[in-house]
């Protein structure tokens, strides 16, 4: 036996009451590991884009689209090193799945998104192809689309020249990320501009949302501020931001999700350090002159300290490891489909360790301190 | 072995002050086993916990094997304790989720020694007290006699100087107190280790070389077995 | 049997307060499940609550065909006339359709406290709009003037955004609008911004309309009126009720926090579940003696089994009350805004109704009644003499 086989022994003492109590722990990391990505997914989910490029958008809504007229413009504002534009396709997939599509120029495209990772010949075929389109890995695989494919998507805006609103696609390239965090958000598919704006019945000129590619990032707000000065007071009046805050403002108006899974997460945390402290403190009640036993052996304070904040510091860090790698698991089952990257990833594991150490402190200071504390003499005396 | 040189001890409780022990001393030589008995509340076993180093006197001098333990911070008392001194109590002795072997082994984690010189004490511990076979019962599965044989080895295991006992077949019939006294009666003649044993059975004194009475924090004449 | 559960049940309750750490966990624990519980749900409660009041079944809403959403439609201005003459249609005292050709703009507004903005929904209106919603009042100033670049602002959009008070003045487009009025009318149209929708045409250089509402002669006209209007080659449109439109857009939210609400919720009851059996397997530990004393005297297991499950549900109901009653004072009527149709805000509260309360106590008595079961069954087959034995 060592020190730490002691330390387990004594959780097994009551088996049902470990159990429990540890059961405890793993339900309430498992719920913090789900919400805690939940929340990463909507408030720092934006984090990978990088302030490299800015989005010029209308003033009023980004749903309402810029006329192709103001490029030259925007081109030749200095700082700028590669404008494209796209446009929301609102785009359906078989009667009522939403997806997101953008109509957009292929070369446009590849040169200002080099975070796109595609090979030449299936860029080239996208360009070449009039009725071609491409889309993410991920949503090429929750659809089971292949290269080569004839993929009809209909919009729910903009019908073709002859009325009707179904349209169809011949899939000629897949596109993947450059690393992780681009991987996970392949969700996106692009049609060719050229074709989009000759068929489509409302007419020519419809750019949607300005991209543009900044030669010097630290320029971005600068830059920004001077678009939008041009524009001021016309009728085309814009709005410009980096990619970042663009994405950001998004996802803010579906509502403080931030606030909300605090306040789960604080009243599951809560409860639980009043279950497990309750547990710890039980046990440390019933053990006094066992604990008293160990002192006349020669443990010092410090070592009676350190054995009851290891019994709590391993049942934490037990249920917590369990709690959070069940969530992971949850996580890559749920985020498999392309549409909600749930991730229980790094940044949730960090938070989530942390959060291991500071219920271990704090379920287990007040009775190891009490344990460390206790007079021999009185303790064998039964007082 | 042991010098108690005019110690006085009051304990607090509450809003009143207790003197326990009055002026108290005595000595203990090496090898001796020494039978301290007297009526409740005379202090016996508060003297037994201050030679045994679980607690301070208030004021006065204990000297054991050379140490002047009143000396000694909580922390030193508890490492000098782990080196010198071994324990037997009425109850509570065992730790009950731990087997025999392993109740006997927690002495040895305070010291360097490895797991397979460990095992090794154990072994001889458990020799000496008759209770090889039962090694792997847990306390519950003891009689009570049984639990007092593992005690004391583990009281042992470290090979101590002294062995500091309080009431230890207070809890017991009869033969099995018997038993469990000749077996402390071995480890002071065979074993030369020095034994300090209160109890407050005369029939349990004679087991000792001699006998020293308590009385209302004050040592009586010391009468020889 | 009866008056020997009622006594074991009387003496295991009193001394409940010898145990309050552990019972608080079971107070504490339930009341966290069902206050998280009802919380959620008086979101989703609300938010439906508020878009369905919207819709009303005897008016029809006109969209162009494959639309979805009002901000994606687009009818041009004949279109929208020849809508207008659909049969089944009410006609008002001057002999004219009763019918509201209607335009979406979306409009940017701060929510206090923020720095980036929120879509705003701007309605551009023709005057048989107010008549359509009877509910509508202006509350405070008066309606915009035709002609004049002038807005009317719902009392949710004023509550929660900045900028669209009585009196300011809101920028759009390069020109300045100026508003001139409250209206309150309990439903998602008090997220709206109003103008005269011939001033927004010009104004956002638009021609048509995004739908077309018809008061109908009563509910059942729906029919006639859709068959009617996608019978006519001249039209491509999508027709239903204002109450089906309304409906169909809060599904995905309704979908979304249901679902997250049953996870969580789930998820929580069962922690709770684990420490509401620790906390009993602790309770009937420590009176292991007292229950098997009241044994070997001569009560039977199972008004001990009872008693036990009694204690257990208390605690749990206690917990659950509390948990509701948190719910109800810091949530209830709480308003809160979250994009809604066409993109835009809808400001809805929290509704914490009687029904969602019922449901948070039933989860806390299953959670009290299992809680409870396999200690007191533990503590009924524990033989006598361990029982008396043990410490």
């Amino acid at each position: 036996m060592t020190r730490t086989g002691f330390v387990f022994a004594n959780l097994l003492r009551k088996k049902t009451r470990t159990v429990l109590t540890l059961l405890s722990v793993v339900t309430a990391f498992l719920l913090f590991g789900l919400l805690q990505a939940v929340n990463v997914m909507f408030s720092a989910g934006a984090d990978f884009v990088g302030a490299t490029r800015l989005v010029t958008q209308a003033r009023v809504s980004f749903t309402q689209s810029l006329p192709m007229r103001l490029l030259p413009e925007v081109e030749a504002i200095p700082g700028v090193a590669r404008v494209m534009w796209q446009q929301w396709f609102g785009a359906v997939w078989q009667e009522n799945t939403q997806l997101i599509f953008f109509a957009a120029d292929p070369g446009r495209l590849h040169s200002v998104y080099p975070e796109y990772v595609m090979p030449d010949q299936q860029w080239r075929a996208f360009e070449e192809t009039r009725t071609g389109m491409i889309v993410g890995r991920n949503l090429a695989k929750q659809y089971g689309w292949h290269i080569g494919d004839k993929v009809p998507i209909a919009s729910n805006i903009f019908p073709q020249k002859d009325g009707s609103k179904a349209w169809i696609f011949d899939l000629v390239g897949i596109y993947d990320g450059k690393d992780e965090e681009w991987q996970r958000n392949t969700n996106v598919g692009y049609i060719n501009y050229a074709y989009f704006d000759e068929a489509n019945q409302f007419g020519s000129g419809f750019a949607g949302t300005f991209i543009l590619r900044l030669a010097d990032p630290d320029q971005a707000q600068q830059i920004a501020k001077t678009i939008d000065a041009r524009f001021e007071n016309s009728p085309d009046e814009t709005k410009t931001q980096t990619e970042k805050d663009f994405n950001i403002g998004f996802f803010k108006q579906i509502g403080d999700i931030g606030l909300i899974v605090r306040w789960i997460l604080f009243a599951v945390f809560f409860t639980l350090l009043l279950v497990v402290g309750n547990t710890i403190a039980q046990s440390v009640r019933e053990r006094i002159p066992e604990l008293a036993i160990l002192k006349t052996l020669g443990f010092t304070d410090g070592n009676v300290l350190s054995f009851v904040l290891a019994e709590a510091a391993v049942m934490c860090v037990i249920g917590g490891l369990l709690g959070l790698g069940l969530a992971t698991m949850i996580g890559i089952v749920i985020g498999g489909g392309g549409n909600f990257p749930l991730a229980v990833d790094r940044q949730v594991w960090i938070t989530g360790v942390l959060a291991i150490v500071g219920l271990s402190l704090a379920v287990g200071l007040l009775p190891a301190l009490r344990a460390s504390r206790l007079s021999i003499v009185d303790a064998l005396a039964g007082r | 072995m042991v010098r108690v040189s005019n110690v006085y001890k009051s304990y607090v409780r509450g809003k009143q002050t207790v003197e326990v022990l009055h002026g108290l001393s005595l000595e203990i030589p090496k090898g001796d086993f020494v039978a301290l008995m007297g009526p409740s509340g005379s202090g016996k076993t508060t003297l037994l916990n201050l030679i045994g180093g679980l607690d301070q006197p208030t004021s006065g001098e204990i000297l054991v094997g050379g140490q002047r333990i009143d000396q000694l911070s909580g922390g030193q008392l508890a490492r000098w304790r782990a080196r010198n001194v071994g324990f037997v109590f009425q109850f509570y002795n065992l730790m009950p989720v731990l087997t025999a072997e392993r109740n006997i082994e927690l002495p040895l984690l305070l010291t360097g020694l490895s797991a397979a010189q460990r095992r090794k004490s154990v072994a001889v511990a458990l020799e000496v007290v008759g209770l090889t076979d039962r090694a792997r019962h847990k306390p519950r599965e003891l009689s009570g006699g049984q639990e007092q044989r593992v005690a004391i080895a583990r009281a042992l295991v470290s090979d101590p100087t002294i062995l500091i006992c309080d009431e230890p077949t207070g809890d017991l019939d009869r033969k099995t107190a018997d038993e469990i006294l000749g077996l402390v009666q071995v480890l002071n003649r065979d074993h030369g280790k020095t034994i300090v044993m209160v109890t407050h059975d005369p029939k349990a004194a004679e087991f000792a070389r001699r006998t020293l009475h308590l009385e209302k924090g004050q040592l009586l004449e010391q009468a020889a077995a | 049997m009866l008056r020997q559960t009622i006594a074991i049940t009387l003496l295991s309750l009193r001394s409940v307060p010898e145990r309050w750490g552990p019972s608080l966990v079971i107070i504490v624990g339930l009341a966290g499940v069902v206050a998280v519980f009802t919380a959620l749900l008086a979101m989703a409660e609300g938010f439906q609550a508020t878009l369905k009041s919207t819709g009303r079944e005897d008016v029809a809403l006109v969209l162009r065909g494959g639309s979805s959403a009002e901000l994606n439609s687009g009818l041009p201005r004949d279109q929208a006339t020849l809508i207008k003459q659909a049969p089944g249609v009410r006609h008002g005292g001057d002999g004219q359709p009763l019918a509201s050709a209607e335009m979406i703009v979306i409009a940017e507004l701060l929510k206090a406290g923020e720095k980036t903005g929120s879509n705003i929904t701007v309605r551009g209106v023709e005057p048989a709009a107010f008549a359509l919603r009877p509910q509508l009042k202006i509350v405070d100033g008066r309606s915009f003037q035709p002609g004049l670049r002038e807005l009317i602002a719902g009392r949710g959009v004023t509550q929660q955004f900045e900028g669209a008070r009585l009196g300011e003045t809101l920028r759009m487009r390069g020109s300045d609008w100026t508003v001139v009025g409250v209206f309150e009318s309990g439903d998602a149209n008090e997220s709206e911004l109003w103008a005269d929708v011939e001033v927004a045409q010009t104004t956002f250089n638009r021609r048509g309309f995004s739908a077309v509402r018809l008061q109908l002669d009563d509910a059942s006209a729906l029919q006639q009126v859709k068959d009617a209007l996608t019978a006519d080659p001249r039209l491509i449109v999508d027709v239903e009720s204002e109450q089906q439109y309304y409906s169909g857009q809060t599904r995905q939210f309704r979908q979304t926090i249901g679902m997250l609400a049953g996870v969580v919720t789930l998820i929580m009851a069962l922690g709770a579940t684990f420490a509401a059996l620790n906390t009993m397997y602790a309770a009937v530990g420590t009176r292991a003696r007292e229950i098997a004393t009241l044994r070997a005297i001569g009560f039977s297991g199972t008004p001990v089994v009872i008693s036990v499950m009694i204690e257990s549900l208390v605690l749990a109901l206690a917990g659950g009350v509390i948990g509701a009653l948190l719910a109800y004072l810091l949530f209830n009527n709480m308003a809160v805004s979250t994009l809604g149709a066409n993109f835009s805000q809808v400001v809805f509260q929290f509704k914490v109704t009687p029904a969602l309360v019922r449901s948070g106590l039933l989860i806390a008595i299953a959670i009290g009644m299992f809680g409870g079961l396999l200690p007191a069954l533990r503590a009924a087959r524990l033989p006598v003499t361990t029982a008396l034995r043990a410490a």
